[in-house]
Order: C-alpha cells, then structure tokens, then sequence
C-alpha cells in the first residue's frame, strides 16, 4: 500500500468518528499516512507549511468503510469482477478495505491463493483489500484447511462464503481449533434442506408469485447451533448475515450470554423488503432472501440497540446471463460496493439511525470485528477517510457504476448523500467520481 | 345477438389489456366481457362451418416448455377456428433444452414477428419476463406454480352455464393447491367474481398465507365440501404422492379423494369439476369422474371458446370495437 509522504490537511469537514463518540466540525492533519490529528481544537494550529489542503466544508469526514463481505470473480470469473474492478468500485463507494469472499476459483483455500490475492492488491495499489479463507477444502464442508499458516499468510477470517457448512461435527472441529489461533469463523447459515428448493421469503407475497419460499426457520436453526458450538468451544464466531428477528433474538441471547459472537447484516436486508421483488425482478433474489417488512424493522432495531455489529455490503457480481432468466432460474446476488452507503444514509435522514451509528456499523464495528487497525479517525491510526456530501441528491445510473457487472437492486433508485472524497493511508484515490491513482 | 354472418363479433366493449399473464389485474367487467365473448365462440364451434377469418394474416407461435397435450391442442384449435397461422413449438425437444435462455428464444421469435404468443414455461414469472421482451401479446398458459388464467377463464364460463351466475356461489378447490397455479387463479377469479372460496386439502399441500387469499381454509373434506356449488379437484403429481407431501396414495384419496360420500355432503345439484389429466383413484373416483355431477368433458370445450374468446379479444385492431 502506497503511503503518502508528507502532510494533509482536511479543513472545516465535520467529523464523524464512533470511536471517540466525536461529531464536531475540525480539522484532521494526516502525517505519512496516518492521523496526527484530529478534530476541533485543531482548527487553531494553523496549517503545516508544504502540506496539501483540502477543503472539507459542508462535507462529513467519517472513517473509511470497511466491508466485511465482498465477493469478487478473480480467479475464475473474471468476466464478473476482476480484483481490480473491485477495487475501483470500492474506492467510488467510499469503501477503504473489503474482506475479499474466498469463493472463487479455485477456492481460497490454501496459502498460494491467499498469496495471490494479496500480490495482487498490493500491484493494484488502491483500497484494502484483505482476503478471507475457507474453513473447509474446496468449500465442500469436510476437512478443514491450514488454519494456522492461512491466517500467518494474511488471512482476516474464514467462512464458506455462500455455502454454510451442515455438517455440525465439522463444525465444532473448525471452530474448536480455530479458537486456539484466535480465528474468527464467519458463518452464513442456511439450513438446506428446509430453504429447499425456495428462492425468496416464504409468506403470503411468495406464495401469490407462485415462488417456494425460504422459511426464517431456515437461517435460524443452523444459526442456533452455531451458537451453541460456540459457546462449547468458545470460538470467536461472526454470523455473518443474518436476516430476520428471530436470528437478531438468538444473538442478542448469545451475547447476553458472554460468547464471542458478533453479527453482521447485507444492507440489502437493511435498506429492502419482499415487495421490492415486484413482478419477478431478480436483481432483489439474494441470500439470505429480502424479508418481510417486520423483519426488516426489527434488523433496523438490532442494528440501533447494538445486537448486530456490522452492515455489510454482500457485493455479489452477477453477470446478464445468470440473472436474465425467470426468477427461480436466476443467481443470487447484487453487487453492493457503490451503494452501500447512500444505501445506508436513507436510514439516517429517515430517522431510523443516528450517522453516528450508521458509520460505526459500515467501518468502526466491522475493523474491530477483524482487528484491523482502521475505522478510527483519532491519531496514530491509519489515515482512511471517506468525505462524503450528506445531503447531495443523486440518482444511480447503472452505466456509471465502477463494478464490471451492474446487476445492482438500486438501479436509478435516488438517494440522498454522495460519496465525494475517498483517501487510504492517506493518499486521495476517488474524487468525485474521480480515479486516482489506479495502476 | 349472434348471426350466422358473424357469429362472434358481438357488441362487446373492448378488451383494455394488451396481454393475459393472469388473472390478477383483471376486473369484474374484464372477466364478464370475456366469458361473453366465449358464450359466443361456443355456439361457433358446435357449427358445422367452425372457421372464422378474424384472425386471418395473423401468427400464433404456442411456445410450451413444458409438455402438454390438451392445452396445446386447446390454444391450436381456437387459433385455426379464428383463422390464424399457428405454429407449435414443443420446447420439451428443442434447442432450448440444450442451454439457450428463454429470453434468447423469446428474441429468435420475436424477430419472425408473431402476433400472438403462447406460453408455457415451468418457472412462475416466465410470461411475464417474455412479455417484456416481445413487439406482440402474449397469453399465460401456465407458469410454474404462479397463474394458468385461461384454465380459470374456462372454469368460470362452465360454472356460469351451469348456475347463472358466480357471485354468492360456494367452491371448494380441493388438494394440490401448493403447487398449483389453477387454484391460484381461480382463487382470484372467483373472489373477484364474488363467489366464496374454500381451499380443502392436506396443510402440507397448502401455501403459506392462504388463508390471507380470500378463502376459508379446511383440512378436512367433509367440512370443505358441506353445502358447496362446486368442488373443483386438482392434480396431484405423482412425485408428490409418495412420502413427500402425503404419506400414500391409498391414504390420500381416503381422506382427500372425491368419492360418492364425500360428494354427498355437497349440495345435490354441485358440480364436480377437474383441470385434466385426472389420476382415477387418486384425487377422484372413476365414478364420480364419469357421474351425472361431473363437468369435466364440457370444461375441455368451453377451453376451446374461452381461448378463442381472449385471442380475438386482444387481436381486435382499437376502434374496431363498439365503444
């Protein structure tokens, strides 16, 4: 990752930074990539001579997103998404590292690829782009991989991506050796055979469209017994996109409880619904499926009490030719990178969340998840900054999204609050729409 | 109303949809001004002289992905009573099996410029998608578990020939419902019409949120068919006797099959009726399948009228048509 040398100055932006709990108009001073300082009393010290200043006035200075769960086609599918158009997007939606799905092919599975992928972010040279590993060979849910030397080899988590592992013995053994390396197991939890041959949320809506519908009791009892591995193994455990309230009451229990468990949440659940399926749309057939309307009130509620840590963006390319098809015949997924936070923002000006707990969702919450050394704008820390215009209306064109596919679920939806301004070890890489710096 | 000359260009207003995807969306004064036009098209084909030249000059491609022998015959014949060129494509055997989408099928036909399309596809929001992506009409002859509103149509026209009428009138649909876009259709139909819905059939055989559809819920056939006008009986494929969604066969058509007592709970005068191909012995008695009450030859005829009724309703060129 490139440092800039030297010294930033960001003026009059208003900070918004939930690891100090700071929301205040100041000025941040970044030295060699990192934060010397930060906030109101600094806007006395005057600006260092030499350094580049940015004008932050009438924007939010808030600590780069970073999201836990993007799934990228390199290797295997690159017509989907390369590393490097993934990073592009991220860089555009204001997103300063991503955890980098390892369902791809080959599987992230060994510690050449997780090799590879950082080689190749390093080349790219943009966003953070930080793998995870599969807890089990080729994801096929039977022997566990090289915990210990994936995780020396850079390896942030493992999960199997899509995929949940069924078997529960398996289970407990990735998790009870995980926990002697201090592994963190992400786990999406669909039980199979009870989602069967379902294809969005079961209810009244599926059954009027003719679609077999998932039951919330799917993602719940493998959650469930997750859970109850964890707390018999004491593995630090992360589900990683859960979709309903009855899932939200299990973690909220296991928490309660002492575990290591923390939860995460694709914003689609967040910012969608079942309805937006409308007449067999299938860029909104994802996984964990859209939810009833009262689901998604009480993952808002999950989100604003603490019960889940983490808004994820679930980025999912698809190409046109998995998702131009009837509905039970398409793939799951929509991509997410670019609109994750405008996404998100309709829930701050709704009144739904405060922007302080909107960002320590998408960037404190999920570094400290990961312990990564970012998500903070208080000094010493890496300098990864979003500036972004709150208030800015805008409507998403598909054509201008960054991503090499734009099966998006926002397509030409509007929104309020634009990504401006995103910087990564301090070195400005999106302006305005703006590429800097890609190689 | 009708003439010899003309038999079925009756003053019937026009027909504001530009396809039929289902029944859903369709008004009272829909449905009515269709089953009208059908009364018609039924005295046209109990002719000599069955052929009519409304259609003349136009293509009706049946696109049928799924295999089926009397809905295709169905649309086929009604589009040469009226006079159209139709061609049959039995996807079951084609390229489409081999890998190419339906929308690339949907793009092939389009560009030999049909008038009408029919389809039949086993995903729920297959005509619809095609609908979308197609210059002509198309008509829903089955999608997945969504809609089949030409089956409805023909129910509701052979009901009302019996009875007078639909509104106040008591149906049960019976078994399947789960999986079947007949009960879903008629369910809408019929409560659109103003009739009272029962769903009767096993909770394994039942949609989530059914009983939020317009219709009373029973378990049990006995309840489900006191006092009713109708009993429409549904298909039970055959994967889904044998452990999956019902235990047996033998004990599925005890405690769900239309048999002589069950059917006696009924009012006398109540019509058994069928969508085809029955499983004898399954759903229904042989006897009752074949009885006095039973309708379900006649239902295969008015398919005929119903489909030709809704072909010439959406070819009508605008202003043809009384005001």
């Amino acid at each position: 990752m490139t440092i800039a040398s030297g010294t930033t100055v960001i003026t009059h932006a208003r900070i918004v930074d939930p690891s100090r709990a700071l929301d205040e108009i100041g000025t941040i001073i970044i030295t060699d990539g990192r934060i010397a300082a930060c906030g109101a009393s600094e806007m006395n010290q005057g600006i260092p001579d030499g350094a580049e200043v940015i004008d932050g006035a009438g924007l939010v200075a808030i600590p780069g997103l970073v999201d836990l769960r993007t799934h990228v086609g390199e290797p295997g599918s690159e017509h989907r998404e390369t590393i490097r158009s993934a990073a592009l997007a991220a860089a555009a939606g204001g997103v300063t590292s991503f955890v980098m799905m390892p369902d791809t092919d080959p599987v992230i599975d060994d510690v050449a690829l997780v090799e590879f992928v950082l080689r190749t972010a390093r080349e790219i040279d943009l966003v953070r782009i930080l793998p995870a590993a599969a807890i089990t060979l080729g994801l096929k849910g039977s022997e566990m991989t090289e915990v210990g030397n994936l995780l020396a080899a850079g390896a942030v988590m493992f999960t199997e991506g899509r995929g949940t592992i069924a078997n529960a013995a398996v289970m407990r053994r990735a998790m009870t050796y995980g926990r002697d390396f201090g592994a963190l197991i992400a786990h999406c939890t669909t039980d199979a055979d009870l989602a069967g041959h379902g294809v969005m949320n079961e209810g009244l809506f599926a059954s009027l469209l003719g679609l077999s519908g998932i039951p919330r009791e799917a993602e719940l009892l493998p959650l469930e017994r997750d859970l109850r591995l964890a707390r018999l193994t004491g593995a630090k455990y992360h589900a990683a996109k859960i979709s309903t309230a009855m899932s939200a009451d299990a973690i909220a229990r296991a928490k309660g409880e002492g575990l290591s468990v923390t939860a995460g949440v694709s914003i689609n659940n967040v910012a969608l619904n079942e309805n937006d399926i409308g007449e067999y749309r299938t860029f909104f057939k994802l996984t964990p499926p859209l939810r009833h309307e009262d689901d998604r009130q009480a993952i808002i509620a999950a989100l604003a009490d603490g019960t889940i840590d983490a808004i994820v963006s679930d980025h999912d390319p698809q190409d046109v030719d998995t998702k131009r098809l009837p509905f039970a015949e398409a793939e799951d997924g929509a991509i997410g990178l670019e609109t994750m936070l405008p996404a998100g923002l309709r829930l701050v000006h709704n009144g739904d969340l405060p922007l302080m707990r909107l960002v320590e969702l998408m960037s404190t919450g999920p570094a400290r998840i990961i312990g990564l050394d970012a998500g903070s704008l208080a000094p010493g820390r890496l300098a990864d900054i979003t500036l972004v215009d709150i208030e800015e209306p805008w409507v998403l064109d598909p054509a201008r999204l960054r991503s090499l596919s734009k099966n998006t679920a926002f397509d030409e939806a509007r929104f309020t609050g634009r990504v401006k301004q995103t910087i990564v070890g301090g070195r400005t890489i999106h302006i305005d729409g703006l590429m800097l710096g890609a190689k | 109303m009708t003439s010899a000359e003309n038999p079925v260009a009756g003053p019937f207003p026009p027909y504001p949809h530009r396809h039929l995807l289902g029944i859903a969306g369709l008004t009272y004064p829909d449905i009515a001004n269709l089953l009208d036009r059908a009364e018609t098209a039924i005295d046209l084909s109990r002719q000599r002289e069955k052929k009519r030249s409304v259609l003349r000059g136009l293509t009706q491609i049946n696109l049928f992905f799924e295999a089926s022998t009397r809905t295709q015959a169905s649309f086929e014949l009604a589009g040469k009573r009226l006079g159209a060129d139709v061609m049959n494509m039995s996807v079951a055997s084609s390229s489409v099996k081999k890998g190419e989408t339906l929308i690339d099928t949907a793009m092939t036909l389009n560009a030999m410029r049909p008038d009408l399309l029919i389809i039949r596809h086993q995903a729920a929001g297959a005509a619809a998608l095609l609908a979308r992506k197609v210059a002509c009409s198309v008509i829903n002859a089955g999608d997945g578990a969504h809609e089949h509103p030409t089956q409805a149509l023909l129910d509701a026209l052979t009901i009302r020939r019996h009875k007078g009428r639909l509104d106040g009138l008591s149906v049960a649909i019976c078994g399947d419902i789960l999986h079947s876009r007949v009960a879903r259709s008629n369910i809408i139909l019929l409560n659109t019409m103003g009739a009272q819905v029962r769903a009767v059939g096993p909770s394994t055989l039942m949609p989530t949120g059914i009983a939020k559809m317009g219709v009373t819920v029973h378990t049990r056939m006995e309840e489900g068919l006191a006092g009713a006008d109708v009993v429409m009986m549904l298909r039970l494929q055959r994967e889904r006797m044998a452990g999956a969604y019902v235990p047996s066969v033998r004990e599925y058509f005890r405690h769900f099959g239309l048999d002589a007592a069950k059917l006696a709970l009924a009012k006398p005068d109540c019509l058994v009726m069928h969508p085809g191909p029955m499983n004898r012995g399954v759903e229904i008695a042989s006897d009752i399948a074949d009885g006095s009450q039973s309708v379900i030859e006649e239902q295969v005829e008015m398919g005929v009228a119903v489909r030709m009724a809704i072909m010439e309703a959406l070819m009508e060129p605008a202003g043809a048509t009384a005001p």
